[in-house]
């Protein structure tokens, strides 16, 4: 009876450390604050990755939509924003002054009641949770109670995400079309561009993820983690264990909606603008390589994985613009033929087995060692 | 100017005016003296050469004269010679507009515009209709009628009148009849005369009668509005009814592109069960191997040329097949059993074919060149015009439907398939080879795929992401027919251009686009199985 | 059967109860009824409907027409955790266990506490679980396997563990479907001593082919024949019943 029994296990804790010291340590004492804004904006998709570890590694949910919920935080934080930065006095040259300029441009003369909520900090910062949480509930409960799954499920959410990229480029009044919100400044009367900001931006950023992680963790550990884990391979038998198995379902998915909103809020903080080309189908996608590449199955895999991913992209296409693609495809297929449960997989099989042989340790466990992996860890892939 | 020059010039126009009947075909030096006269005087002068130039009744003078009135024409300024000029870099190309020989290469400060007023372009109008309406070639005179029916200008009535009493060819008659029609309610002829040609319009009811009459209704006498606005209602009734039938045809060719890239879809993924993303990568492969296979036939063997998007056709097919086969060989058959695999595997195989084409063929688009006899389209009525090359399109997507029903329903080896999907172990236990089925069902899937893309170049232009365009509609089109059935794949595209391009007519299309999704997504969740999905026992 | 004169004591009654697939009647104008502490097997040869009728009144597949009464609740209204949660347990033909957790996993999760999606986020492995799953694995002969994946069990050990899912949620009816399919000899004598200890004290529906443990077991027997209702009784009176002799026992 050693399962579950601590918050992490010996191996987890050791990941957590390594992952604390690398993020608030080593990488704000190494880099310059360009390149820390830069680890910044890649950390942002770690909060997506690690919600589609519940939904996708634990749930077996495949949404290809998780860029919708990303952009529904992000645009949520740039809508806050942007009203800021288009107080009266920034605004006297426009037709009508106290709107966003591209309201302006689009001849409206007033600004839209759903924009009028996040004159509020606080609403905008209830906003952020509320409106992916709402939406993925009822994406999820009208799909999950239909049973829904699966690839259906997949292609679908990936119609979402097109038919949200359509909407926002369409309706450009009220959105800010294919540029998308731009020219944001301050936060609260405080400006967000200096490199200071940006400096304090990275702390708060690394201590919400570590709070994601926290709670992932935990979420993981109960029950209720077990069950994503049962609904995945034998659906029936939850339902006749007397669970709702939809109820489950929504839950993880509007989890992973919450999470890829934070991600998207402080997206739009640390890069200072929000636009359609994050919520689409290709970087809807993309986030889930990010999870793929960490391990489905692992949270601190999933923040190694978009760290790594995202560094790739950015070195390969500043030197080799035409090898991303290849390099990426090439990731896609090499994760799901050759290793399913990407880099934490690698680790569990080849790298954890060693290290524990050089700790020697007194408490060696007998060969399969999954009660000191746990179900992360030591589980098969499919 | 020089008034000296003018007087030779003043001489021949007398010697033409009073002499001769105009010919059809004056000298080249005579018409050369004429064109050259053009830019001499005033604007009055100039009025007159054109008349003069105009009398001679050759055919090259109307070109010249309707340059001149566009304000193209320039004239040497060294020599005086009038000519035809294109820019070449700095310079400018001159053309003698008589020989139509070219004159060599000029500085842009050699060359002036002939200038012209709107007095005279009034005149140049008058005279280019007269020399047209009357030209002995039908097309000119068609053209002339169609011209004068647009402006539908009171000045060039008498013209007019006197090409209708010597026109014989019924179709222009009746459009000069019409155009006349149209100058009678401009002018201040009596209202019954108004009513009638206003009765003329409407029974003629082309694309510009609304337009003809709904003008004449402003300064139209009282008594006559309300019959020209009973012709306008009438027009615009029957109008609306064409309007709908062309909205109803869009529809319907929209479905047939989309049935064409779903068709390969409703194999892989309704029949086999295997998703692949990469199917728009395989629609644009088809297109890549066209232009391949126009280019070669373009610098090798031109007189194939004609043909060369038919013999493109299976070439597509086999080559979209023999990678599809790879494709199998090498990633989906270690993937059976897990859809979602196979889903990011062949994403990540599109963004891999996506970059190969962007590396060979380029980021920008290319397109092929279709051949003389795809050109143009079929003029049904007034308002519809159908092209020869979505008629093509649609011709293929129903015969490739045909030939898939055939095979997978009606042949040995579709059986086959049927047997391998429905009970893959008992396929095996009574001897079919399970694997060779995947393999070659897999590669069918992909080879209509290419025919797909190859006709789709006829079309459109082939980019290296527009594979990625095709992608969410044709899965959303499989899905919601019902996966496994063919029948609910051809109802379900029409379905979903239907609606797509009815929503069209009242919606700006990225909103249409949004609620055709919408509502199939919403429909889908109501009927998870899709539309024509049967009930069976699980 | 008098319909509004309903004898109390029964605890499933099933009327005119009917399914039909694209026209195929698997189960047609079916009645039969389960008294309390009942151990009821239904035979009949492939395709009988036996699995249909478990799988209609656990709410997996919905009936056509007709109604299903437990302890007064219309079971053909119910969601299939709702049927569950008010007292059907239903085991499959092949063993369904989570191979992805352990042993004590597979039992917790059966557990008859914390169901709702905050339950499970709040729900504590305390004292009453441990010991419950304890018991629970004891009886099912895995107490000793508690940390073990389920996918390293052999078959009949998965469908032990199956049978142990169900005793833990403490169903008032327990269906079985072919609970010895499948085993060796050994594990055969050992399932037919688990059931014939976890039938006490509650309602049983069985499916089973093999005669001697219906012998064995059953109360009462139920054939079925192309969706329909052969032969009901005693083992004696059926195996007796020339009708049931001609479809099935005779051969």
């Amino acid at each position: 009876m050693i399962i579950n029994t601590r918050f992490f296990n010996r191996s987890e804790l050791l990941g957590f450390i390594a992952l604390a010291v690398l993020l608030f340590v080593i990488l704000p004492l190494s880099l310059d604050i360009f390149r820390l804004n830069l680890v910044a904006k890649y950390l942002t998709y770690a909060f997506v990755a690690i919600g589609l570890v519940l939904c996708w590694g634990y749930g077996g949910i495949l949404s290809l939509g998780q860029g919708v919920f990303f952009g529904l935080g992000g645009y949520c934080m740039a809508m806050y924003l942007k009203l800021e930065a288009s107080s009266v006095a920034n605004t006297k040259i426009q037709s009508t002054p106290g709107i966003p300029d591209f309201m302006d441009w689009n001849q409206l003369t007033q600004l839209p009641f759903f924009w009028k909520p996040f004159h509020s900090l606080p609403l905008t910062l209830l906003a952020i949770f509320l409106v992916p949480t709402i939406f993925a509930f009822i994406i999820g409960a009208a799909m999950f109670k239909r049973r829904v799954g699966g690839v259906y499920f997949a292609i679908i959410t990936q119609a979402i995400a097109a038919i949200m990229t359509i909407l926002i480029i369409g309706q450009q009044g009220y959105t800010g079309g294919i540029n998308g919100i731009t020219d944001l400044r301050t936060l609260h009367g405080w400006d967000i561009r200096t490199d200071q900001a940006k400096f304090i931006l990275y702390f708060v950023e690394v201590v919400l993820l570590f709070a994601c992680i926290v709670a992932a963790q935990f979420i993981r550990l109960t029950k209720l983690g077990r069950i994503l884990v049962a609904m995945r391979e034998q659906e029936d038998r939850v339902r006749f264990s007397g669970y709702s198995v939809a109820n489950f379902k929504i839950f993880a998915f509007c989890a992973a909606a919450v999470f890829a909103a934070i991600g998207g809020a402080l997206f739009t903080l640390e890069v200072g603008f929000m636009s359609p080309s994050f919520v689409g189908i290709v970087p809807s996608i993309e986030m889930v390589i990010y999870t793929a590449v960490g391990g489905r199955m692992s949270i601190f895999g999933a923040v190694w994985g978009s760290l790594l991913v995202n560094f790739a992209k950015t070195s390969l296409s500043e030197s080799f613009p035409q090898l991303w693609l290849f390099g990426l495809g090439g990731l896609f297929i090499a994760v799901v033929l050759a290793f399913p449960n990407g880099l934490s997989g690698i680790w569990a099989d080849h790298v954890q087995p060693r290290i524990d042989r050089l700790l020697a340790s007194r408490k060696s466990k007998t060969g399969n060692g999954w009660s000191s992996n746990s179900v992360a860890d030591g589980a098969p892939a499919e | 100017m020089n008034a000296g020059r003018l007087i030779p010039i003043i001489a021949l126009l007398l010697a033409l005016a009073f002499g001769a009947p105009a010919q059809a075909q004056t000298d080249d030096a005579t018409l050369t003296a004429l064109v050259n006269a053009l830019p001499l005087g005033n604007f009055k002068e100039r009025e007159v050469a054109a008349t003069a130039l105009a009398a001679t009744g050759d055919p090259r003078a109307v070109p010249v004269l309707q340059t001149l009135t566009d304000g193209e024409l320039y004239v040497i300024e060294a020599s005086g010679q009038v000519v035809f000029v294109e820019t070449s870099g700095a310079g400018v190309l001159a053309t003698d507009p008589v020989t139509a020989s070219s004159l060599g290469e000029f500085a842009k400060g050699d060359v002036e515009k002939v200038k012209v007023n709107n007095g005279l372009r009034r005149a140049l109008r008058t005279l280019i209709g007269q020399m047209t309406l009357l030209s002995e070639n039908r097309g000119t005179r068609l053209a002339a009628a169609l011209s004068v029916l647009r402006d539908a200008s009171p000045d060039t009535l008498e013209l007019l009148d006197s090409a209708l009493a010597a026109e014989a060819d019924p179709e222009i008659k009746t459009v000069m009849d019409v155009a006349r029609a149209a100058i009678v309610l401009k002018t201040d002829a009596s209202s019954a005369e108004k009513a009638a040609a206003a009765q003329r319009i409407a029974e003629w009811g082309g694309r510009e009668a609304i337009t003809i009459l709904t003008g004449a209704l402003a300064e139209a006498p009282a008594d006559l509005k309300p019959a020209i606005e009973a012709a306008i209602d009438s027009l615009e009734r029957t109008r609306a009814v064409w309007s709908v039938l062309q909205n109803v045809w869009y529809g319907i060719s929209l479905g047939s592109v989309l049935l064409l890239a779903a068709i390969g879809l409703a194999i892989t993924f309704g029949v086999m069960g295997v998703i692949n993303m990469a199917h728009g990568e395989m629609v644009m492969l088809g297109a890549y191997t066209t232009f391949v296979v126009q280019e070669v036939i373009r610098t090798s063997a031109p007189h194939l040329f004609d043909v060369s998007l038919v013999i493109a056709l299976p070439l597509a097919f086999l080559v979209d097949g023999a990678v599809g086969v790879a494709i199998e060989r090498s990633i989906i058959r270690f993937l059976y059993g897990r859809p979602l695999d196979t889903l990011l595997a062949t994403w990540g195989l599109s963004l891999i074919l996506q970059q190969a084409y962007r590396s060979i063929f380029g980021a920008r688009e290319v397109g092929v060149e279709l051949p003389q006899w795809m050109l143009g389209s079929w003029q049904v009525t007034d308002a519809i015009q159908i092209p020869i090359n979505g008629m093509f399109v649609m011709a293929l997507t129903v015969l490739i439907t045909i030939a898939v029903s055939y095979v997978l329903f009606l042949s040995r080896w579709g059986r086959q398939v049927r047997a391998v999907v429905q009970n893959r172990v008992m396929a095996g236990a009574v001897g079919i080879n399970t694997e060779k089925v995947d393999r070659y069902t897999f590669g069918l899937g992909c080879g209509i795929a290419g025919i797909a893309g190859s006709a789709f170049t006829m079309i459109g232009s082939t980019g290296p992401t527009a594979g990625q365009l095709y992608i969410v509609d044709t899965f959303l089109v499989v899905v919601f027919g019902g996966a496994a059935s063919l029948l609910g794949t051809i109802a379900s595209a029409f379905t979903i251009s239907q609606a797509q391009s009815t929503m069209e007519f009242f919606l700006s299309g990225s909103m249409a686009k949004v609620l055709t999704l919408l509502a199939i997504v919403a429909i889908l969740m109501m009927r998870p199985q899709g539309l024509f999905a049967l009930k069976v026992r699980k | 059967m008098i319909i509004g004169h309903q004898p109390k004591e029964f605890l499933l009654a099933v009327e005119a109860l009917t399914v039909s697939f694209d026209g195929f009647k698997a189960v047609n104008d079916l009645s039969f009824y389960v008294e309390e502490n009942e151990i009821r097997v239904i035979i009949g040869p492939n395709g009988a409907g036996k699995t249909t009728v478990l799988d209609l009144i656990c709410g997996k597949t919905k009936a056509t027409s007709g109604s299903i009464q437990f302890r007064g609740k219309d079971l053909t209204r119910l969601k299939e955790n709702e049927i569950v949660q008010a007292g059907v347990g239903r085991k499959f033909q092949t063993p369904s266990v989570f191979e992805d957790l352990t042993v004590f996993e597979n039992l917790e999760i059966s557990f008859p506490r914390g169901r709702s999606v905050f339950g499970s986020l709040t729900f504590q492995r305390d004292k009453t679980v441990k010991e419950r799953v304890e018991e629970v694995a004891e009886m099912i002969f895995l107490k000793d396997r508690l940390d073990t994946y389920a996918d390293q069990l052999s078959h009949g050990q998965k469908q032990w563990l199956e049978i142990g899912m169900l005793l833990i949620q403490d169903p008032d009816l327990l269906m079985l479907d072919e609970p010895v399919a499948g085993m060796s000899v050994s594990e055969r004598a050992k399932t037919a001593e688990l059931l014939n200890r976890i039938i006490k004290d509650r309602s049983v529906l069985v499916i089973e082919h093999d005669m001697k443990f219906v012998e064995d077991i059953a109360h009462k027997v139920t054939v079925l024949h192309q969706g329909q209702i052969l032969s009901e009784g005693t083992m004696e009176k059926v195996k007796n019943d020339p009708k049931v002799i001609e479809v099935y026992l005779g051969h």
